[in-house]
């Protein structure tokens, strides 16, 4: 369990982390999702400790990160699989992780195995590793204590397609089995196949949380016609509540807030042609992501961040 | 075109065991995993070993080029100490830098939030290390005074008693501090070595300069230049004047700063 709660962290004049509350459950991975520094990151090393907050705070295990007595055996982290030192080898150190946190040296073995390094590989000095080599060997790190919370700053950087699969598998066992998994990224299909609950972030806000499901629920159905006018009247007429779609792009293209059948009812009734009709959540995440940081995207608030 | 199939799990239905609380990391291991890390890279492990190595190549340019007469144990020790002065310093350095150049205080700083401990497991690291390298350089020294008496076929000459050789030692763990110091404030390796040396070689040439050109300075430096109080640790016994020169001294350029450089890395981020 991670609860954050009205977490501020502000950097000068400038706010990277804006009064964001949420809580990672047990049981369920956590998507935190947002655009590139949008405050993840900043939000996750606030979380174990590495950054101080301006205000609010976060727990982790019902405490705060500092308290916990060994917290390698609790809270698994990956925040840069890249910040190791790269004198080391990948073997020594998980050695150095395992003789902190006080495990059986047999643990680094295991867990060299798990994330699919080989023996001459976990040989090898960090500054020779792929970014792939370096996620799996910080995933391994991470997992080192068996720890019933994972924090993990984009951990598919640099993994293959494969390797991708086989991380979401492992988070996937984990939180099954009752672990509280928490996990960034900008790459919405990353997340979108992953997560329970999300939580996305822009400059520094929370814009919506939830399960995914609900989240996906509301997103309705989106239309296509040649003519918009026709069909915007008549689903005024009909009392149903719908918008320009703004992740689409196209002027042709209506998100009404109504399932499918009644907008063809309606377009029917109207004898307006239609191109196209469909659930907007077939258009996943991406649709709700635009959306909802579309006023908070680095493109549209220049002005905003100068402030 | 893919569908999300999301499997709504709905709350939570799996429970894990119970966890029993962990101990807290004892200092002992802290101090262990500490040691370790600085012989496990390259550049540590050769900086360690050419602690030896510094000393035997001392030892040899004594037995070489050294006059007959001066072939005592003293000229020894002191050869010994001049790259240990160097060497020592820039260990303790790099024991404190690294986990900012190299960024591995990340994992080392989640793994053991309270970061004075982590600090002060490295110190005594660093001491342990200046205190064993010292003797280590004697040993060393005491070979080749007994090869050097043996070439010329004289008594060996022991001229430095204990005081001397823990004064020597003091020093060294001094020397040995400033590096350690300069690393907790600087927090980068280059510029804390560049610091270094500047702190130790550049600014003695200048208070020298200043205290032979400039009367009232010369009488003021044993109370404001820290070098200069701790050169008497090289000659022989202090009294009770020099002893409270270093300590003068040593709180202004020494703890003060070490004391600064702790608050803020305590409140520092980590990247």
């Amino acid at each position: 369990m991670i609860t954050v709660d009205s977490l501020t962290k502000t950097y000068g004049g400038f706010t990277a982390v804006d009064d964001v509350t949420f809580t990672a459950r047990p049981g369920r991975v956590t998507g935190f999702l947002g655009p590139n520094g949008a405050g993840k990151s900043t939000t996750m090393r606030v979380m174990v400790g590495l950054t101080p907050a301006t205000s609010g705070g976060v727990t982790v295990c019902g405490r705060q990160f500092r308290d916990l007595p060994n917290p390698g055996l609790e809270v698994g982290v990956l925040l840069d699989a890249s910040a190791q030192h790269a004198g080391r080898t990948g073997r020594e150190i998980l050695t150095v992780a395992q003789r902190t946190m006080g495990l059986p040296k047999s643990r680094v073995d295991e867990m060299i195995d798990l994330v699919s390094l080989t023996s001459s590989e976990a040989d090898r000095r960090v500054r020779d590793y792929s970014l792939g080599m370096r996620q799996r060997l910080g995933i391994a790190t991470a997992l080192l204590g068996q720890p019933e919370v994972l924090i993990l700053d984009e951990p598919a950087n640099g993994l293959d397609p494969a390797g991708i699969r086989w991380m979401r598998d492992l988070l996937r066992g984990y939180a099954n089995q009752g672990a509280t998994v928490l996990l960034s990224s900008h790459l919405l299909h990353e997340i979108e196949v992953i997560a329970d609950d999300l939580v996305v972030i822009g400059n520094g806000r929370i814009v919506a949380q939830g399960a995914k499901s609900d989240l996906l629920a509301t997103a309705g159905t989106l239309v296509r016609t040649p003519d918009v006018t026709a069909l915007a009247h008549a689903l005024t007429v009909s009392g149903v509540a719908f918008t320009k779609s703004a992740a689409t792009g196209g002027d042709d293209v209506l998100r009404v807030e109504a399932d499918t059948d009644v907008v063809g009812r309606v377009a029917l009734e109207a004898r307006v042609l239609l191109l196209e009709l469909r659930p907007a959540e077939g258009a996943g995440l991406e649709e709700m992501f635009l959306e909802l940081t579309s006023d908070t995207q680095r493109e549209t608030v220049i002005e905003g961040a100068a402030a | 075109m893919s569908t999300i199939t999301a499997d709504t799990p709905g709350t939570a239905t799996v429970t894990r065991v119970e966890r029993r609380e962990p101990a807290p990391i004892p200092f002992t291991r802290l101090l262990s995993v500490e040691l370790r890390k600085s012989f496990d890279t390259r550049a540590g492990f050769w900086l360690m070993a050419s602690i030896g190595i510094a000393s035997l190549l001392a030892t040899g340019a004594v037995l070489l080029w050294a006059p007959d007469s001066e072939l005592t144990y003293s000229t020894f020790a002191t050869a010994i100490g001049f790259p240990m002065a160097i060497i020592l310093p820039m260990v303790a350095v790099l024991s404190v830098t690294s986990e900012w150049s190299q960024r591995s205080g990340l994992t080392s700083f989640t793994l053991v939030p309270n970061r004075s401990k982590v600090i002060a497991a490295k110190a005594g690291v660093t001491v342990g290390i200046s205190v064993v390298s010292m003797l280590l350089a004697m040993a060393i020294g005491v070979v080749g005074t007994l090869v050097g008496s043996a070439i010329l076929g004289i008594s060996p000459v022991w001229d430095a008693g204990f005081v001397d050789l823990a004064n020597i030692v003091l020093a060294q763990v001094l020397g040995m501090l400033v590096g350690f110091m300069l690393g907790v404030v600087i927090r980068s390796s280059s510029a804390a070595i560049v610091a270094y040396f500047v702190y130790s070689f550049a600014l003695t040439a200048i208070t020298e300069v200043l205290a032979a050109t400039q009367d009232w300075f010369a009488n003021l430096q044993p109370w404001v230049d820290f070098n200069y109080a701790q050169g008497a640790l090289f000659n022989g016994s202090l009294n009770g004047e020099q002893w409270a020169n270093l300590a003068v001294t040593g709180v202004v350029w020494l703890v003060a700063p070490l004391t600064f450089g702790l608050w803020s890395l305590m409140r520092s981020e980590v990247k």
